[in-house]
């Protein structure tokens, strides 16, 4: 009889014996809390996940999850995560990530990955540098921005990881922050049961390297203008008095106050996150500050057969077809001879 | 041969051969394409040979007169003609041949397969009524232990070999590649193949090939990957997390002639220090090379079974001349093949994802395995627990110990076999691919009363425990490689003691005669 069965999985089940090496005050911590506390909640016994990373801070994820973890080689992990979902279907494979390793050593795995829609989850924590090899800028680095491999100021543009994710045809793109948990944890959760990859983009404050990135998202004094939160067939609005939305002008998204002086809440962009191709996504993913606020939440969620589903289909004909396959008839090929 | 195939061949064509020349193509154009300035069967260029001229094309031409074909098509079939006439010069019927076109084409275009089965009875006849096969030496049957056998390129033996083995362990096997010229074959082959469990991934580049294949080893398959130069440089960085991980992996790499983008079609041995060392840090792994085309079946089913005992990336060596060559092939008995032991740890007791068993292998934990949840990564790690340690002492331990294990594999090695004179004075060590052309110079050799030993090596690391013993024997060690001396090099190194190369690198095998008269030299 699997204990998991027999008694209820707890966080405590999820809690590795390693001691956590984040800095104090790291949005890891928050995601490695959110996780340990879904984990359980899903009916899936602990010994079915597996958790993928590559190097970096984020990286360390695996080590403090009483899970199946791997810890790999810089910018692998969706390649090593897809080969290991495509041999073990039955897994709850997930990859833990950060802006560096998904984004510039191992871009090329990131975007096929979400290309195949090899059911395997990718959350990357998005702070903006490069941590453990301390401070240096990243592919999500803002323009000008002075790091220490950056000392006049960044002159690469950035990635945005959800646009780069939807552009890359994702099945299911999310945004959440870090301290933002109660959201976190219901992306995340999403994320869990959604049957292709899903991608996760947590934005997270490096206390120690770029501290403030995402202050505007987290002050209280601000965060309510400055971002907006995604929800499937509602208008776009926010604001502290839910005063603001945005509306559509042509393929121009623009920041307009609602009310009698402005506009009435049916003009507003209503969200569709199932909505046909990445268009609408790819459009709320250009929303950025300053002149917009950032949008947390489901960017897409649609439902297209993954990787391995396909891959099953396949197997399943040729077996229809060839029958399963016997070794010694492949061996012995169409075309012998005997020499007596 | 056209014009071209005569200006690029005749060269190694041995003086009174016979040549045959299809003289339809030694039309003016050709012969300015290949560089003749004037036609060569009119002068007396090539007095030296025995020339048959056969018109091929306009003989196939007038053949086909009845069918109907336009004369693109037509054209086609006259490698049909010259097969036809190649059957009977070497006494062979051409019925089997008639049947494989008709499987071949029958189904898919009947006229096809029909106006080539006249072809090549056509090429068959003419060559019967002209009466040749009396002039040109006659060559018997190959002498072949009895059996069913059929032919195989290098390519197809090692991909029948990878699903040999995962079929006898009782797994899916899976394979993670990028197409690579010379081994792309491998991915063909095992693509067509699903219902025999075997999952192809076409990966993104070679680096994600080699890690989905990680990644499968960790979930309990038999995981692979295929490559060729370029890409064994890119995996290299996860062949080192492979040696870390201590997972079963098998890294195909056919050898094609470098550096850089090099001679893709052409064939070299020059990966083989790569093989042994290209690798930051200290990370030994298991090297074997296939002979020839069939050996490489072999050798896919032994690198599975030091992969998954040793628990350990295996490399195996083909390379360009064996990947695209054919021979014939005795099929196996299943049951007689003997795949890997696999055998999954699932007890919870005192359970260490690196305790070590009499091999130094460490347990092959499937994930999935309940009460069995653990971390493995490319950090050094503790020698039981694998937790990270950053203890030096730990860390000389576990470098040893990888090493040690690797090491141990020499046990699986028997006992190395000597061809030819045991005692002779010289000592022929080959590896790889110039297998074929060493065992027919040593024969030569002995034809010309010139003793000497051959000794074909199969495992490069470790190296068989009794090579050293034999060096000792010999007075002279000549080592025909193509490259620059890679083997010797390692042989200087551990047996402390000189050795002749023979070196070539030319994007070609060996002649036997190059080495023929090497050994002549040195007998």
């Amino acid at each position: 009889m699997n204990p998991a069965i027999e008694h209820p999985l707890t966080r405590k089940d999820f809690e590795s014996d390693q001691a956590v090496r984040w800095c104090p005050g790291c949005g890891d911590h928050a995601l490695l809390n959110q996780i340990q506390k879904l984990l359980p909640t899903l009916g899936i016994p602990r010994e079915d996940f597996a958790f993928v990373s590559g190097i970096g801070c984020a990286s360390r994820f695996p080590y403090y999850l009483d899970t199946y973890g791997m810890h790999a080689i810089h910018g692998r992990a969706p390649a090593i995560a897809s080969g290991l979902k495509l041999a073990r279907p039955e897994l709850s494979v997930w990859v833990v990530t950060g802006d560096g390793d998904a984004l510039a050593i191992g871009g090329n795995h990131f975007i096929h990955a979400l290309r195949r829609n090899v059911g395997i989850r990718i959350v990357l924590l998005n702070n903006r540098i490069y941590g453990l090899t301390k401070g240096q800028a990243s592919p999500t680095t803002e323009l000008g921005e002075h790091t220490k491999s950056t000392p006049l100021g960044n002159v690469d543009r950035p990635f945005d990881p959800v646009a780069l994710a939807l552009g890359a045809g994702a099945t299911f793109v999310a945004r959440a922050l870090d301290t933002d948990l109660a959201r976190l944890g219901e992306v995340l959760r999403r994320a869990a049961l959604h049957p292709g990859t899903a991608f996760v983009e947590v934005l997270q404050n490096c206390n120690m390297f770029a501290d403030g990135s995402y202050r505007a998202l987290t002050d209280r004094a601000t965060r309510d203008e400055a971002r907006i939160v995604l929800e499937h067939g509602r208008p776009l609005v926010f604001g502290a008095a839910r005063d603001k939305g945005i509306r559509l002008r042509g393929l121009q998204a623009e920041v307009v106050a609602i009310g009698p002086e402005g506009a009435r809440e049916d003009e507003l962009l209503v969200h569709d996150e199932r909505a046909d191709g990445g268009a609408l996504g790819f459009l709320l993913a250009q929303l950025a500050a300053p002149g917009f606020p950032v949008p947390l939440g489901v960017f897409r969620a649609v439902e297209l057969p993954s990787c391995e589903a396909r891959h099953a289909g396949l197997v399943a004909a040729a077996q229809a077809r060839h029958g399963r396959g016997d070794l010694q008839t492949l061996l012995a090929g169409g075309n012998s001879w005997e020499i007596g | 041969m056209n014009p071209a195939a005569l200006s690029a061949n005749l060269a190694d064509v041995r003086p009174g051969a016979t040549l045959i020349v299809n003289s339809g193509a030694f039309t003016p154009a050709n012969l300015a394409k290949a560089g003749y300035a004037a036609n060569p069967l009119d002068d007396d260029s090539l007095a030296g040979y025995r020339l048959l001229a056969v018109d091929m094309s306009g003989l196939t031409a007038t053949a086909l007169a009845c069918c109907g074909l336009g004369r693109k098509e037509t054209e086609r079939c006259k490698n049909y003609f010259a097969l036809g006439m190649m059957l009977c010069l070497y006494g062979q019927t051409p019925e089997r041949e008639i049947e494989s076109i008709r499987a071949r084409f029958g189904e898919r275009d009947p006229r096809a397969a029909e106006a080539n089965v006249i072809a090549l009875r056509a090429g068959y006849g003419h060559a019967e009524a002209s009466e040749w096969w009396a002039e040109v030496p006659h060559v018997s049957p190959a002498q072949l232990p009895p059996g069913t056998y059929r032919s195989l390129t290098g390519n197809q033996a090692i991909a029948l070999g990878c699903v040999a083995a995962a079929q006898r362990a009782g797994l899916p096997l899976f394979l993670g590649s990028y197409p690579i010229t010379p081994a792309t074959e491998i991915l063909h082959e095992l693509a067509a193949l699903k219902h025999l469990d075997v999952t192809t991934f076409q990966a993104e580049d070679e680096i994600g090939g080699i890690c989905a294949a990680i990644g499968a080893a960790w979930g309990g398959v038999l995981a692979l990957t295929t490559t060729s130069g370029p890409g064994m440089s890119l995996k290299a960085e996860a062949l080192g997390l492979a040696v870390m991980l201590e997972l079963p992996l098998v890294v195909v790499n056919v050898q094609r002639a470098g550096p850089s983008t090099g001679l893709p079609t052409k064939v070299e041995q020059s990966d083989l220090l790569q093989a042994i060392h290209g690798r930051h840090g200290e990370c030994p792994l298991p090297v074997i090379a296939a002979r020839s085309p069939a050996d490489g079946f072999d050798c896919a089913l032994e690198a599975f079974r030091i992969a998954v005992k040793y628990m350990t990336p295996v490399i195996l060596l083909s390379d360009g001349g064996i990947a695209n060559a054919a021979e014939p092939w005795r099929i196996p008995t299943v049951s007689d093949l003997h795949g890997p032991e696999v055998r999954f740890h699932t007890t919870t007791a005192d359970f260490a994802p690196y305790a070590r068993n009499a091999e130094l292998a460490r347990p092959w934990v499937r994930p999935g395995t309940p009460g069995l949840e653990h971390r493995i990564g490319g950090l050094e790690k503790d020698f039981l627990s694998g937790n990270i340690s950053h203890v030096p002492a730990n860390h000389q331990r576990m470098v040893e110990t990888r090493a040690a294990k690797v090491d141990g594999v020499a046990r699986e090695i028997p006992p190395t076999r000597v061809d030819g004179a045991a005692d002779a004075a010289l000592l022929m060590l080959t590896w790889g691919g110039t297998w074929g052309a060493a065992t027919q110079a040593r024969a030569a050799a002995e034809a010309a009363g010139k003793a000497v030993a051959h000794v074909h090596l199969r495992h490069l690391n470790p190296l068989p425990p009794d090579l050293g013993d034999i060096l000792q024997r010999h007075r002279t060690v000549l080592v025909p490689e193509l490259n620059l001396g890679q083997l010797s090099l390692l042989l200087r190194e551990r047996y402390l003691r000189e050795v002749v190369p023979l070196c070539k690198v030319q994007g070609r095998p060996f002649m036997v005669e190059e080495i023929l008269h090497r050994i002549l030299e040195l007998a």
